[in-house]
């Protein structure tokens, strides 16, 4: 076998891939689960943390800034660990996947909740007071005048940001999460070649790009003159 | 300037003091408006004038005093302020539009979410405020799309659609470019000829002259003279008067 051989055997071998192709499948529809429910549940809770924030109660905020801080700066890698392997010692014993999943939703809880705000605190002053002297009150106004014009500024730092947390689902895989890391480094063990993990970082592209791309789109659709 | 209580009178402002921290803003301000009645409102900037239009509908909050409008006690905790607010319309220096709706959805969204109105309703009132300030054909207009001029015509539209008792104006063509002055003023001639009670802050002497029945000078957060604008242009009594007219008509 030359160099070429054995590198094409290495990475593209054709009966390793065919045999753990069902493995990787499997493993993106975990992928796909967990990132969809990182997204709903971390997006969702960023913006009700941003909204409670903008009501100006202070003890309140003291403590949102407080634990936005804390999960901004924890790596998210140490979150999963603490929760799969801290927890039952309080007996709550989390799954991997649940373990994961929490851990994640609180880092995009706490990003999104830093981008969401930066949208609301960036609209102009003016705005809410046309509102509210029109007789709007502070709901209306934050639901009705405030938000859509703050959600479209923060989507280009939202999209980047959700993709990079999402990216972290990977991490499930020191915790046992069969998702697409985990199925081919599994792969890789019974199979004594590296093939699987092309296969991976191929699943990786294929659920990513199309997220990016969505994010562009949404970019340029947002987008309103001013 | 003892303000006696006017029959008819819509706003009835009295002893307004206003703190910005060790700021004092506004020195105890009595200002009464009538119905059909205009003010013009002049000063230097940092006079209070606007911050006294503001504490009318408590977009700012007042430190002491009382404000009526229309009957309504607008500093009494059980008063209704967003209820109260409809009937006290406001057009602001920078326009203040809802960039994301077109003109048709900033004129109509309090007539839907304040007025309770249905949507089909809340057009058509929409269509007949942007009809009366000459826009009739802008209504799906963004605000981007519109000139300076023209989105200020939809902000005073967005107000008059409520149906208001008293207009309150802060400086509504400070902004614009020299051109464009004319049609927002046209406007405002309009309002007033249809019996609309309206206050003014602004610099625009010569719509003074011809529209305002009054004219009050303010200066460092008091009211230093107030009368007709024949009185205070022509003939002002107070020293601080005759410098401010005196500065703004040599330009």
């Amino acid at each position: 076998m030359n160099s070429w051989e054995r590198f094409v055997d290495a990475f593209f071998n054709v009966k390793v891939m065919a045999k753990y192709l069902p493995d990787i499948a499997y493993g993106m529809l975990v992928t796909v689960e967990l990132a969809a429910l990182v997204i709903a549940a971390g997006l969702v809770t960023g913006l009700a943390l941003a909204l409670v924030r903008s009501l100006g109660f202070r003890p309140l905020n003291l403590l949102i800034i407080f634990v936005v801080d804390l999960f901004r700066a924890l790596p998210p890698l140490v979150i999963i660990v603490f929760i799969y392997f801290g927890l039952p010692a309080v007996d709550i014993a989390p799954s991997g996947f649940v373990s994961t999943w929490l851990s994640l939703t609180l880092v995009l809880m706490a990003f999104s909740e830093e981008i969401y705000w930066a949208g609301i605190t960036s609209i102009a002053k003016g705005q809410w007071e046309a509102a509210r002297s029109t007789g709007l009150s502070y709901g209306q106004t934050l639901m009705h005048v405030v938000l859509p014009q703050a959600l479209r500024l923060t989507i280009p730092p939202l999209t980047n940001r959700t993709i990079a947390i999402t990216k972290g689902t990977a991490l499930g895989t020191v915790v046992a999460v069969s998702e697409i890391l985990g199925m081919a480094s599994s792969a890789v063990s019974n199979s004594y070649n590296p093939s699987p993990l092309t296969m991976g970082a191929i699943a990786y592209l294929i659920l990513f790009f199309p997220m990016v791309i969505f994010g562009r789109w949404l970019e340029t659709k947002m987008a309103w003159k001013r | 300037m003892a303000a006696k209580p006017i029959a008819g009178s819509i706003v009835q402002a009295r002893g307004i003091h206003k703190h910005f921290g060790a700021l004092h803003v506004l020195k105890g301000v009595d200002l009464l408006l009538a119905e059909r009645e205009l003010v013009f409102v002049i000063g230097p900037s940092g006079s209070g004038k606007s911050t006294l239009l503001r504490c009318l509908n408590r977009l700012e909050e007042p430190s002491s005093g009382s404000v009526m409008v229309d009957g309504v006690d607008m500093l009494d905790a059980r008063t209704d302020i967003n209820h109260a607010r409809q009937r006290i319309g406001m057009v602001f220096q920078s326009f203040n539009l809802y960039p994301h709706m077109t003109a048709l959805g900033n004129v109509t969204l309090a007539l839907r979410k304040v007025a309770g109105k249905t949507r089909n309703e809340a057009d058509t009132l929409g269509h007949a405020a942007l009809a009366r300030v000459g826009l009739a054909d802008r209504a799906g207009h963004t605000p981007g799309q519109l000139s300076g001029g023209q989105q200020q015509r939809v902000a005073i539209a967005r107000a008059i659609a409520l149906e208001p008792r008293v207009m309150l104006f802060d400086e509504p063509t400070s902004s614009l470019d020299p051109e464009l002055v004319g049609s927002v003023l046209g406007v405002m001639r309009d309002l007033r000829e249809s019996g609309m009670a309206m206050i003014v802050v602004s610099h625009e002497m010569g719509f003074a002259r011809n529209a305002a029945d009054r004219v009050v000078f303010m200066d460092e957060g008091a009211i230093v003279e107030e009368g007709t604008p024949a009185e205070i242009f022509e003939r002002p009594v107070q020293e601080r008067t005759r410098a401010f007219i005196g500065q703004i008509q040599r330009h």
